[in-house]
């Protein structure tokens, strides 16, 4: 890994109020290479905020600053809207969390994924079919030619997130940034539609930004992890070395899981101190 | 805590939807008991009608065939005054199931003008210190509350009118790991403080085996299985799918194990 396709220093995403200004996210560094990075945390930590910053589909009153946040060799920061609506998409596309809100409901499965791969590469329209075709194929939907012509309220919750999958791959993108792609899933089809998510990434040498809450599928699923808290990073280490996390905020959330395997009275409850907003944060093991 | 008598048995319930030429079997043909201060789980796919299992038993479907007994005593379709207040339900999304424009005193009032019970007031402080919220969470709107907060609430509101049996629907599905734990101990807790009976569903089987002594799995509206929480840790099971379920959530686990050891 060379060069990283994600370059973030400093990220800064802060909500201008009328009395008072709220940080959402302060200081965030990181780089994502060809690999499958998780980023975890608790709801309002800011782990989407920071996702949705690289497509910088932030809300209005969001202001984003850093010292440099690039993609490849092009400057998010002061990339126009119009340079913006290229590499959405083409070169870092999304994939959200629930497939019930994010196909068009009007719109034939088939045609919504053909339109996302017209908008990208200019081919004939039989040759965009056939690509959509192979495409439903890769993500294991069965008899793609009926699945092809259905709307999205004919398809399973499970079916929905695959077509969504195929709906991103199919432009053929350097990076992915799923929004905790399977928390609206049932546990026997995250597996499944985890399985492809990870085949197809790992073929394609596509980088992922995986944000989820939850440690164990991160744990097994991706290469490294951050851990996010109060808007700051805390530990940044690789996932198999998850269970040794030297940051006591990472070790409180593993503890406070219930566990299949031994039995407890009661479960530990992080306790939260003060001091992490702005206290020592760990990278690789390490203070940093 | 000893299991005495079955407080809560179904005989032969099916649940179906939909018109005539279309029917459904949502439930077919279950039949459980659950023993007095007893914690049962229900698991399985979503789908699988473990949610409508517990929406039968609530009152809240009475279209269902079969029988449902509470203490011996068969329960009517429409269920009495006093069911209500010996079987509340915590639904699984906090955000959703308080009304926004009620202050948490009067959600909690609700229920013991409902039923005529005395002393609301008193009653009202003691519950919400039951639950760990302190007398300043009185006079609050849901939306100043956290999420795990408006759990509390929603279960100090089930158990104002000092119910006898819980019903759970995913209690902590929408709640993040943290706040799991919290409402997990909580849930705990309250069982052994007040010798509750807990019917609880979840597709989280860490969940149900921290919670459960036993839980059945369900599989296109059946029970197929009834497991203990033992044998949901060793993940011992007679059934294909059974065990097919129980491995596709244990890989995920078993990386926890060394995580904390």
């Amino acid at each position: 890994m060379d060069k990283p396709l994600i370059d973030v220093k400093d990220l800064r995403i802060r909500f201008h109020g009328a009395q008072r200004s709220h940080d959402a996210v302060r200081g965030v560094s990181f780089t994502i290479g060809r690999e499958k990075v998780g980023i975890v945390g608790e709801s309002g930590s800011g782990k989407s905020l920071t996702g949705r910053s690289l497509l910088k589909l932030t809300p209005k009153g969001a202001k984003i600053s850093a010292t440099h946040m690039r993609f490849k060799d092009i400057d998010l920061l002061s990339a126009s809207e119009r340079e913006m609506r290229k590499i959405r998409g083409n070169h870092i596309s999304m994939i959200l969390q629930d497939p019930k809100y994010s196909l068009n409901p009007l719109m034939r499965i088939g045609n919504q994924i053909v339109e996302a791969y017209r908008l990208h590469h200019k081919t004939r329209p039989a040759e965009a079919k056939e690509k959509a075709l192979a495409m439903l194929e890769a993500v294991q939907i069965r008899d793609p030619d009926r699945v092809f012509k259905l709307f999205p309220h004919e398809v399973s919750g499970g079916m929905g997130q695959r077509i969504m999958i195929a709906m991103m791959l199919i432009p053929e993108p350097d990076l992915i940034i799923a929004d905790e792609p399977t928390s609206a899933l049932d546990v026997t089809v995250r597996r499944q539609v985890l399985t492809i998510l990870d085949e197809l990434v790992t073929r394609r040498g596509t980088g992922l930004m995986f944000i989820s809450h939850d440690l164990n599928l991160v744990a097994s699923f991706c290469d490294r992890v951050l851990v996010m808290y109060a808007g700051r990073i805390m530990e940044d280490l690789p996932a198999s070395e998850l269970h040794n996390a030297r940051h006591p905020y990472t070790q409180s959330l593993l503890e406070s899981l219930p566990r299949l395997d031994v039995a407890v009275e009661n479960l530990t409850v992080p306790v939260r101190d003060p001091s992490w907003l702005d206290g020592p944060v760990y990278r690789n093991g390490e203070l940093a | 805590m000893k299991p005495t008598r079955p407080l809560i048995e179904a005989v032969g319930l099916s649940i179906s939807f939909g018109p005539k030429h279309a029917r459904t079997r949502v439930v077919d043909d279950v039949s459980f008991r659950i023993n007095e201060g007893e914690a049962y789980g229900l698991i399985g796919e979503s789908g699988c009608g473990k949610s409508t299992i517990l929406r039968a038993l609530s009152g809240l479907n009475g279209d269902y065939d079969g029988a449902l007994t509470l203490a011996d005593k068969e329960l009517p379709k429409t269920r009495s005054k006093d069911f209500f207040r010996r079987v509340q339900m915590v639904f699984q999304d906090p955000y959703g199931s308080l009304h926004p424009r009620k202050i948490v005193e009067k959600v909690l009032a609700e229920p013991l003008a409902i039923h005529g019970i005395d002393r609301a007031s008193e009653r009202i402080t003691e519950t919400l210190d039951a639950v760990g919220l302190g007398p300043s969470f009185r006079y609050r709107y849901p939306h100043e509350l956290s999420g795990g907060q408006r759990q509390r609430v929603a279960i100090a509101r089930a158990l104002i009118t000092d119910p006898e049996i819980l019903l759970l629907d995913e209690p902590t599905s929408a709640l993040d790991v943290s706040v799991q734990a919290e409402i997990l101990n909580l849930l705990r807790r309250l069982r052994i403080e007040r010798n509750l009976t807990y019917l609880m569903v979840s597709h989280d089987l860490a969940v149900i085996a921290h919670i459960c002594e036993r839980a059945g799995m369900m599989y296109k509206g059946k029970i197929i299985e009834e497991l203990t929480s033992h044998q949901i840790r060793q993940s011992q099971a007679g059934q294909d799918y059974t065990r097919e379920f129980l491995q596709a959530t244990i890989e995920a686990v078993a990386r926890r194990d060394e995580a904390v050891a």
